[in-house]
C-alpha cells in the first residue's frame, strides 16, 4: 500500500493508482473533461491539475488522472496555484465553447469573470480526444482519428469524406462531453455529424452489407499483371 | 578498410596510418560546411583538385586536398586552411585558387585574402590568433577543421575509437557510468540532467531490450552546432553512441534527425556504413561478445519532436505528441523498453572524457556546470558562427571578443539565449557567467546554444511575437494551455504590434503566460512563455510605447510606422515610384515623389532600394 | 493529374520490406512526387498494417508532409530567428505580393509554391530563400525581386513587369 496526503487527509491506495483515482476514491472533488474510467488517461485537459510535492523537493503542479501516488506525497487539490491554473484553463476552454453548462458551472466555480481571448470560430468540440479514444480502445475500429496539429487539431475521419471501418456504434456520441457530434438515426440509415460539418455518412453494417472498404488493391494486382505479365502472391500484397 | 577482429588490429591500423601522414605535406583544407556551401566552398574545393591535377602527378603528390566539415566561423565563408601552418583565408572564390596554390609553393602568403580584425586593423595570419578562435576552447569541435568526415581512417588516425577500444577491452559497463558520472557531463540538449545518471538509471531497469538514442532534432531556430558536429565528425557521435550503450546495456540505437539537414544525413549515413565494414557496429565489435547497431530516423518537420516521448512516438510512426512523464523513457520508452536520449552534443562529449579522463573534463567550466558549450551566435553579430567556450564564461566575452561586436556601429540592445523556450538577457547582465544556474535566474536557459544577438533596430515586442508564432505554429495541440494559451497570447501580441494594444494586455499575457508555464503537458508549453515573460521584465517600456503611445520606438512594427519621403534628398529617380508594389508612390522625373500612407503597405522595398536616403520611417 | 499507383505501391513495397514504418514510407513518396496523394496514404496503410485513421493524422500532422500537389517552382523563405533579425519578413511580404500567394500556398495553375521554413542553419548568410532547392543568401526584398524576376522571364511570364 502507498501513503501519502491529499489536501491533509492521510490516504492510503494500493500501488499503481493514479491521483484522481485516490481522489475520486476519498470523495474529494478534482474536475476533470478529457478523463473517463474506462479509458486510458490522456492529461489533455490540464483541469484535474493538483498541486504535488515529494518534500524536501519543491512543490509542482501535476495532472492528477496521469500521475502516480507516491508514499508520502503531499497533494494540495484546491491550493492556489492549482485554482489559478484552473481558472485560466476554465477561461481558455470558454473561448471555444462559450455555451458549454459544465464550463459555465467551472466558470463560476473557480472565478472566471469575463473571457479575453475568442476563437475565430466557435466550435463546440475541445479535443479532449475522448471520442477518439473510445473508437480505438472500447469499438477498436479506429475510424477516426485527431488531424493537424496546434489550434488546427480537430476530430476526423480519414480524408474528412468517410470512414471505411465507422461501424456506426454512436460511442463517440454518447462519449463527447460537449455534445459536438451529432447522431441521426433514418431507417436502414445512421449519419453521424462531427461538429456542423456533415463529414460522416455511413451505412449501417448492422442493417446494410456494402462493403466501404477501399478496393485499391484489387486494381494494384490487375495492373501489376498487366505490367509484368503474371500473377502476384496476393500474400506479397 | 577490413573487418577490424580486436583492439590490437585497430592500435596497428592507427599505428600504420600515422606513419603514412607526412606532416609537413601541405594540407588544404576548404570548409564544406552548410555555410560555406551556400556560400560556393565546393566549387572552390573542385578548383583547388583541378589546379593542382593540372600542375602535374609529381606537384598533385606534393598537396593534400580536404573537404572538411565546419570550421565553425561562417561569417567570413568560404574558409580556406593552410596546415601545417594554420593559415586562413577568408571569403575565397573559385578565382583566387591558382594564387594560393602557388603561394604554397613559393611559401608566400595571399595578403588579401587574410583575416583582417575589424577592431584593431590588424592583418592576422594564423587561424588560432584570429580573436574568434584564440578565445575560444574547442573539445567537441576541434577536429572539424582537420577531418575529411567521409573518411574512418582520417578519424581513427587521430585519435578516433580509442575511447571504444579502452572501454571494450578494460571497461565494465559499471566503470564507464561511474567515468561519466566523476566528469560533471550534464544533458547538452537544454534541460542539463547528469548524463552519467540517466544512464545509470536505465541501465539498473530490468528487461533484455533497451535502446539509445540520439535527438538531433536540432529545431531550434538560430541554433546549428548539432548540425555541424554531424557533418563534420559523424564518428564520434557514433563513437559516443556505441560506448553509451555498451553501458547501459542496449543493443539498438537510433538517431533522430531532421530531413532539412540533408548533408548531416548523408554523413551520418556514410559513417554507418563504414563502422559496419570495419566491424567498429554490428556483431562481436572488435571481437568482443559486444553488439550493437544504429539506424537512422528522419523527422519531419514537427519542433515538438525534440521532446523526448514525443520524439519516441514519432520513431514508432505515430504523430509526434508527448505523453505525459512519470513513466519516464528510462523506465518505459521506445516500444515500452527502457531508453535513454542525449542529445548531439552530449553523445560526442562521451569518447573525449574517457579518453581524456573525468579529471580533465571536469576541470573545464564552473562548480556546478562542467565541461564546455557550443553557441551558436548568430543575428545582430559581426562574426556569426559557431563557438565553443568552457562554461561560466560572460556573455561579454562571447559576444565582444568572439563575436566580434555589434555590426555597423550600432548598439546591443539584446542577447536571445535559449530560442524560443529562452529568454532575452539585456545589456546590464552582460557580465554574468552563462551556466545553467545563472541563466535560469535571468528568465533564460542554457538549452540548445542558440544566442541571437539583437542591436537598437529589434522592437522586443516584435521578437517576443515571433517566437510567440514560432511556439503556436510548433504546438502539437495535446493539451489545452498550450494549444489555446499560446494562440491567445500571440493574438494579444499582434495586437499590440498592430498599434491596437489595451491597457490590461500586459497584465493579461502575464496571468495566461505563468498559466501556460505550469500547466502545460510537455516542455514546450512549459517553456513556451519564456521569450515574452522575459521581454516583458527587461523591456516593459517598449510595451507601454506600443501599447498607450502608439509607437513602435524601434520603427519595426508596421501598424505604428509611417514611410515618408525626405524632400531635400529626393532627386525625382523614379526607382521607388517603379517598384512600389502597392502602387503608393506617386511623382515625376525629376520631381520631389510623395508616398500615400493610405495606400503604402510598408513593407519597405523603396527605402531599400533608394540610393539617396530619400526615404525615412517615423 | 494521373497517380501512379504502381509506382507509390513500389516504395510502400520496397520500405515495408526494410521493416520501415508509417513515417518513412510517406517521406519516400512526399519527396518523389512533393506531395502525398491520397491513393498512396490508402496503399501505405494497407500494406503496413495502420489504421487508415492514423495514417491521416500523421499525413496532416508533419510539417514535410503535403495533401497537396506543389508548385513547379517551390521558394522557401527561411524564417529562423537569425533571419528574421537580419529582415526575412520584409523579403516574405516582399515575395508574397510579387507572387500573390501567401506563405503555405501554391498557385492555381500550380506554376508556384511558397513556404517559409523554420532555420537552415545558414544563419551567417541570412535572410535566406531557397528556390527549387538552391540557396541564396543576404537577401533583401532588391534580390528577391531579381530573383522571381529571372524565374518569371525563364517561364516567359510577365508577371512583374
Amino acid at each position: 500500500m502507498i501513503h501519502l496526503t491529499i489536501d491533509d487527509h492521510a490516504i492510503e491506495v494500493p500501488e499503481g493508482r493514479t491521483l484522481l483515482e485516490a481522489c475520486r476514491e476519498y470523495n474529494i472533488e478534482v474536475p476533470t473533461l478529457c478523463y473517463h474510467p474506462s479509458l486510458e488517461p490522456f492529461g489533455a485537459c490540464r483541469l484535474c491539475m493538483v498541486e504535488y510535492a515529494q518534500p524536501p523537493h519543491p512543490s509542482k503542479l501535476v495532472a492528477a488522472c496521469v500521475y502516480p501516488c507516491e508514499e508520502g506525497a503531499v497533494v494540495s487539490t484546491h491550493s492556489e496555484s492549482v485554482r489559478n491554473s484552473r481558472r485560466i484553463t476554465v477561461e481558455l476552454l470558454l473561448s471555444s465553447a462559450p455555451n458549454d453548462p459544465y464550463l459555465l458551472q467551472l466558470a463560476q466555480e473557480y472565478g472566471v469573470t469575463d473571457v479575453r481571448f475568442r476563437m475565430p470560430e466557435e466550435n463546440l468540440c475541445v479535443v479532449c480526444g475522448l471520442c477518439v479514444r473510445a473508437c480505438n480502445e472500447i469499438v477498436g475500429v479506429r475510424a477516426i482519428s485527431m488531424i493537424n496539429r496546434g489550434i488546427s487539431k480537430e476530430v476526423s475521419p480519414p480524408f474528412k469524406v468517410i470512414s471505411p471501418t465507422c461501424i456506426g456504434c454512436g460511442a463517440c456520441v454518447l462519449i463527447c462531453p460537449t455534445g459536438s457530434i451529432k447522431l441521426k438515426d433514418v431507417i436502414g440509415y445512421r449519419s453521424i455529424h462531427f461538429a456542423e460539418s456533415d463529414i460522416e455518412r455511413v451505412y449501417c453494417q448492422i442493417c446494410s452489407d456494402i462493403d466501404l472498404q477501399p478496393t485499391l488493391v484489387k486494381d494494384i494486382e490487375t495492373l501489376m499483371q498487366n505490367r509484368t505479365g503474371h500473377s502476384i502472391n496476393k500474400k506479397e500484397l | 578498410m577490413s573487418n577490424i577482429n580486436s583492439s590490437v588490429e585497430l592500435n596497428a591500423w592507427r599505428a600504420e596510418l600515422i606513419k603514412s601522414y607526412a606532416p609537413d605535406r601541405p594540407l588544404i583544407t576548404v570548409c564544406g560546411g552548410t555555410g560555406c556551401r551556400v556560400y560556393g566552398s565546393e566549387k572552390v574545393f573542385n578548383a583547388f583538385q583541378e589546379v593542382i591535377s593540372n600542375q602535374g602527378l609529381s606537384v598533385s603528390l606534393a598537396y593534400n586536398v580536404k573537404e572538411t566539415g565546419c570550421h565553425g566561423f561562417c561569417e567570413k565563408g568560404p574558409l580556406v586552411v593552410i596546415r601545417p601552418q594554420g593559415t586562413m583565408y577568408t571569403h575565397v572564390k573559385v578565382g583566387d585558387v591558382p594564387e594560393i596554390v602557388t603561394a604554397i609553393a613559393e611559401g608566400k602568403i595571399v595578403e588579401r585574402l587574410l583575416y583582417i580584425d575589424p577592431q584593431t586593423d590588424e592583418v592576422i595570419q594564423n587561424e588560432d590568433i584570429v580573436p574568434f578562435y584564440k578565445n575560444q576552447q574547442r573539445v567537441i569541435l576541434d577536429l572539424n577543421g582537420l577531418l575529411d568526415p567521409l573518411r574512418i581512417d582520417e578519424y581513427i588516425a587521430l585519435g578516433g575509437y580509442s575511447a571504444l577500444t579502452k572501454v571494450l577491452q578494460s571497461m565494465s559497463p559499471e566503470q564507464v557510468i561511474t567515468e561519466i558520472k566523476a566528469s560533471g557531463l550534464r544533458g547538452r540538449g537544454g534541460a542539463g540532467f547528469p548524463t552519467g545518471l540517466k544512464w545509470e538509471l536505465c541501465r539498473n531497469q530490468p528487461g533484455d531490450i533497451k535502446y539509445v538514442i540520439c535527438n538531433a532534432d536540432e529545431g531550434d531556430p538560430g541554433a546549428y552546432m548539432d548540425r555541424s558536429i554531424m557533418e563534420g565528425n559523424p564518428h564520434r557521435v557514433l563513437e559516443g553512441m556505441i560506448i553509451g550503450a555498451y553501458a547501459i546495456g542496449a543493443h539498438q540505437g537510433y538517431v533522430y534527425i531532421r530531413n532539412e539537414y540533408p548533408l548531416a544525413v548523408k554523413h551520418l549515413i556514410h559513417a554507418i556504413s563504414q563502422a559496419e565494414e570495419c566491424g567498429l557496429l554490428g556483431e562481436n565489435i572488435l571481437g568482443s561478445e559486444y553488439d550493437f547497431r544504429v539506424q537512422i530516423k528522419l523527422g519531419s518537420g514537427a519542433f515538438v519532436c525534440g521532446e523526448e516521448t514525443a520524439l519516441i512516438a514519432s520513431i514508432e510512426g505515430h504523430v509526434g505528441e508527448p505523453r505525459p512523464r512519470p513513466p519516464y523513457p528510462s523506465e518505459s520508452g521506445l516500444w515500452g523498453n527502457p531508453t535513454n536520449i542525449n542529445n548531439v552534443k552530449s553523445w560526442a562529449s562521451v569518447p573525449i572524457i574517457i579518453d581524456k579522463g573525468s579529471d580533465w573534463y571536469s576541470s573545464i567550466g564552473t562548480e556546478t556546470s562542467k565541461g564546455t558549450m557550443i553557441f551558436s551566435i548568430v543575428g545582430n553579430i559581426n562574426n556569426t558562427g559557431l563557438a565553443e567556450v568552457p562554461i561560466g564564461i560572460s556573455l561579454h566575452e562571447l559576444i565582444y571578443d568572439i563575436g566580434g561586436g555589434i555590426p555597423n556601429n550600432k548598439a546591443f540592445k539584446a542577447a536571445q539565449i535559449g530560442g524560443p523556450s529562452g529568454g532575452c538577457i539585456p545589456a546590464e547582465h552582460l557580465d554574468v557567467p552563462i551556466d545553467y544556474k545563472s541563466l535560469t535566474s535571468l528568465g533564460a536557459i542554457m538549452g540548445s546554444g542558440g544566442l541571437v544577438i539583437a542591436d537598437e533596430d529589434t522592437c522586443m515586442v516584435d521578437f517576443a511575437r515571433y517566437f510567440m508564432k514560432f511556439t503556436q505554429e510548433e504546438s502539437c495541440g495535446k493539451c489545452v494551455p498550450c494549444r489555446i494559451g499560446t494562440k491567445a497570447m500571440l493574438e494579444t501580441l499582434e495586437r499590440i504590434c498592430a498599434g491596437e494594444g489595451q491597457s490590461d494586455d500586459v497584465e493579461y499575457l502575464i496571468e495566461v503566460g505563468q498559466a501556460i508555464k505550469l500547466s502545460s503537458l510537455c516542455g514546450l508549453g512549459q517553456t513556451a512563455p519564456n521569450p515574452v515573460l522575459s521581454t516583458l521584465q527587461y523591456f516593459r517600456d517598449e510595451y507601454e510605447a506600443h501599447i498607450l503611445e502608439k509607437t513602435c520606438p524601434a520603427k519595426v512594427c508596421k501598424g505604428l510606422i509611417t514611410y515618408a519621403i525626405v524632400a531635400e534628398n529626393c532627386p525625382g529617380c523614379m526607382v521607388c515610384l517603379r517598384n512600389c508594389p502597392s502602387g503608393a508612390i506617386t511623382g515625376a522625373k525629376q520631381e520631389v515623389h510623395v508616398i500615400d500612407p493610405e495606400l503604402c503597405n510598408r513593407c519597405g522595398l523603396c527605402m531599400s532600394l533608394c540610393k539617396f536616403d530619400a526615404i525615412m520611417v517615423t | 493529374m494521373q497517380i501512379p499507383i504502381v509506382e507509390i505501391y513500389e516504395i510502400i513495397n520496397k520500405e515495408a520490406r526494410k521493416g520501415g514504418s508509417l513515417i518513412s514510407a510517406l517521406e519516400e513518396i512526399q519527396t518523389r512526387y512533393r506531395y502525398l496523394p491520397r491513393e498512396a496514404l490508402i496503399l501505405a496503410s494497407e500494406r503496413l498494417d495502420v489504421p487508415l485513421s492514423q495514417a491521416y493524422a500523421v499525413a496532416t500532422f508533419y510539417n514535410a508532409f503535403s495533401l497537396k500537389p506543389k508548385g513547379k517552382h517551390c521558394f522557401q523563405v527561411c524564417v529562423g530567428t537569425a533571419c528574421h533579425v537580419r529582415g526575412s519578413p520584409q523579403v516574405l511580404d516582399h515575395i508574397e505580393t510579387k507572387l500573390g500567394l501567401k506563405a503555405g500556398e501554391t498557385s492555381h495553375d500550380h506554376m508556384f509554391s511558397l513556404e517559409t521554413v523554420n532555420c537552415l542553419g545558414a544563419c551567417a548568410l541570412g535572410p535566406i530563400i531557397v528556390t527549387n532547392g538552391e540557396y541564396s543568401g543576404q537577401m533583401n526584398a532588391k534580390k528577391s525581386d531579381t530573383l522571381l524576376r529571372r524565374i518569371f522571364r525563364a517561364e516567359g511570364l510577365d508577371k512583374n513587369e
